[in-house]
């Protein structure tokens, strides 16, 4: 527990200790807005569905830019053997480093209420659906950040991770595309659909908080947590 | 005395490649240790296995008596570590890479702790410095405040003074001998000199056998080649004279004529003999210029197990 804190504190430090943080939190506020403002004023309805819609996808460059150094810097710089023979479990260390990378995206997330705010003043905004929305786009980057946390610990390359982490994203979002699950045949469809990382968050998004969805992100982020600590027990054996 | 640490019969592979092969030997309290042997002997893979790193595939390793694999946190809380290379965080500053690891250690104090590691380590002056802007010297001292912060009996120093200039070397050679004083500590080297400068035991250690485990005086006792001095002179000198007033020293065993007023000495003492060499020569009121000692038993006797083990 005191390890995960510890750890947690450290990687915020990083992360704030250079003017990437800012640069990052306005280049995602920036890119966000653009692709909504763009249409929101064509179509004329007060609705933040294609806010939410173009997310998951702007998540897959600014997550795995994030994630992609935790694990792969410690390895290349050494520091790793430092880390893992402090008096820490291993899973204390990787908790505190998904805690710290959800965090940090958690705050970009939560900077982007002003989009919300400014549709409100153009119309009656359904607060509820936003607001679950937002639940669901935390859990969403949550789940993206364990992902890209694990595939980090399995290189000392951050490109590699980068790419890496983007292009499993990228397959665990098409799948939930209809050109790409209309493909199989109906059953397998669905099961094929449920996997994907955007159903349970579009599902989330229309404003019915169901048990499934959140348990799909929960069971998600526990799996690569466990992978993240098994990858760290298999170093160099 | 008090064993500290003890290694039975441990052994550890990559792929196919015996990196350590049924290595035993223990760290006593109180004592330093050198572990040598030349570059990619197993030292490094020997150190991150005591320290739980890695696992060794057989074999048991105790700190304290009690086996690290049943209680790694104890045996990591009763250790101060310096690995190879000694990696840092560079974008932190010394104070904040302190705090991280004291609070990771769970130091009961840690600004305490943090004030004291500096102190013994001659870094305050620096601590607010970004530590990837600080010389090799001042980032192997941020490494060694690092090992101590928690105050461990035991300290494994991996090549501590790897890439370091002379005087930073002698800087680094001087803390680890203050640290020994009340710590424990198993200091790796592939240079002799530098383990024979701070360290009462030496364990030599080839492609992942232990070759020899012994104080450093055996260790030259042992050995049966010779130490070669080199005396020159001012003037040529005739070889028969130099020859008969050198025999009369103790540990001579044989003078021979390079040059007209350069002569080689082979002798069984070190220091002591070189000594009695240099009064020889005042008493024979000789024009010595200078005396050195060329070879040395000790380094003949550490490349000749390495170079056994080779063949």
């Amino acid at each position: 527990m005191r390890s995960t804190l510890t750890i947690f504190r450290k990687e915020m430090l990083g992360y704030f200790n250079s003017a990437i943080a800012y640069i990052f939190f306005t280049l995602f506020l920036i890119l966000l807005s653009f692709l909504f403002f763009r249409v929101y004023f064509l179509q004329g309805i007060v609705s933040m569905n294609d806010f939410f819609g173009v997310m998951p996808w702007v998540f897959l460059i600014f997550v795995p830019a994030v994630t992609m150094k935790s694990w792969a810097e410690e390895r290349k710089s050494g520091t790793m053997e430092v880390l893992l023979t402090m008096p820490a479990l291993d899973t204390e260390l990787v908790i505190g480093k998904f805690l710290a990378g959800a965090a940090f995206v958690g705050i970009a997330i939560l900077l982007t209420l002003i989009v919300p705010l400014l549709v409100a003043v153009t119309g009656p905004l359904d607060w509820g659906t936003v607001v679950a929305s937002y639940l669901g786009a935390l859990l969403l980057a949550a789940a993206y950040v364990a992902i890209g946390n694990f595939v980090s610990s399995l290189t000392a390359n951050q490109i590699t991770a980068f790419l890496f982490t983007a292009v499993i994203l990228f397959l665990l979002l098409i799948i939930g595309t209809e050109p790409v699950y209309s493909v199989f045949p109906n059953l397998i469809a669905e099961v094929v659909r449920n996997f994907s990382l955007n159903y349970h968050f579009q599902s989330i998004g229309r404003g019915v908080l169901d048990s499934r969805d959140l348990l799909f992100y929960f069971s998600l982020i526990g799996l690569f947590v466990y992978y993240n600590v098994k990858s760290l027990e298999a170093r160099n054996w | 005395m008090t064993e500290l640490i003890t290694v039975t019969g441990v052994s550890k592979s990559y792929d196919r490649i015996r990196a350590v092969a049924d290595a035993s030997f223990t760290l006593r309290k109180g004592e330093i240790l050198g572990f040598l042997g030349p570059n990619g002997a197993g030292k490094t893979t020997a150190m991150k296995m005591i320290i739980g790193y890695m696992p060794a595939d057989t074999g048991d390793i105790r700190v304290h008596g009690r086996n690290i694999v049943d209680d790694p946190i104890a045996a990591r809380n009763a250790i101060g570590y310096l690995p190879e290379n000694n990696p840092l965080y560079t974008d932190m500053t010394v104070e904040e890479y302190l705090t991280f690891v004291a609070q990771m250690r769970g130091v009961a104090d840690p600004d305490a702790a943090k004030k004291r590691a500096m102190e013994r380590c001659a870094i305050v002056d620096v601590r607010h410095r970004i530590i990837g802007h600080l010389s090799k010297g001042y980032r192997q001292r941020v490494g060694l405040a690092q090992a101590i912060i928690h105050d461990p009996e035991i300290l494994i120093l991996d090549e501590p003074a790897n890439g370091l200039d002379p005087i930073q070397i002698t800087e680094i050679r001087g803390l680890i001998r203050d640290l020994g004083r009340e710590k424990s500590v198993i200091l790796c080297s592939h240079i002799l000199s530098e383990v024979e400068a701070v360290a009462s035991r030496v364990i030599i250690i080839n492609q992942g056998k232990i070759v020899a485990d012994d104080t450093l005086e055996n260790l030259k006792e042992r050995s049966s080649g010779h130490n070669i001095f080199r005396i020159e002179f001012l003037t040529a000198k005739d070889e028969r004279t130099v020859a008969d007033a050198l025999a009369k020293i103790p540990g001579v065993a044989a003078v021979s004529r390079v040059a007209n007023d350069t002569f080689r000495v082979k002798t069984k003492g070190e220091r002591e003999t070189g000594n009695q060499i240099f009064r020889a020569a005042v008493a024979e009121n000789w024009d010595l210029a200078q005396i050195h000692l060329e070879s040395r038993s000790l380094e003949n006797t550490f490349l000749s197990l390495i170079e056994g083990g080779n063949g």
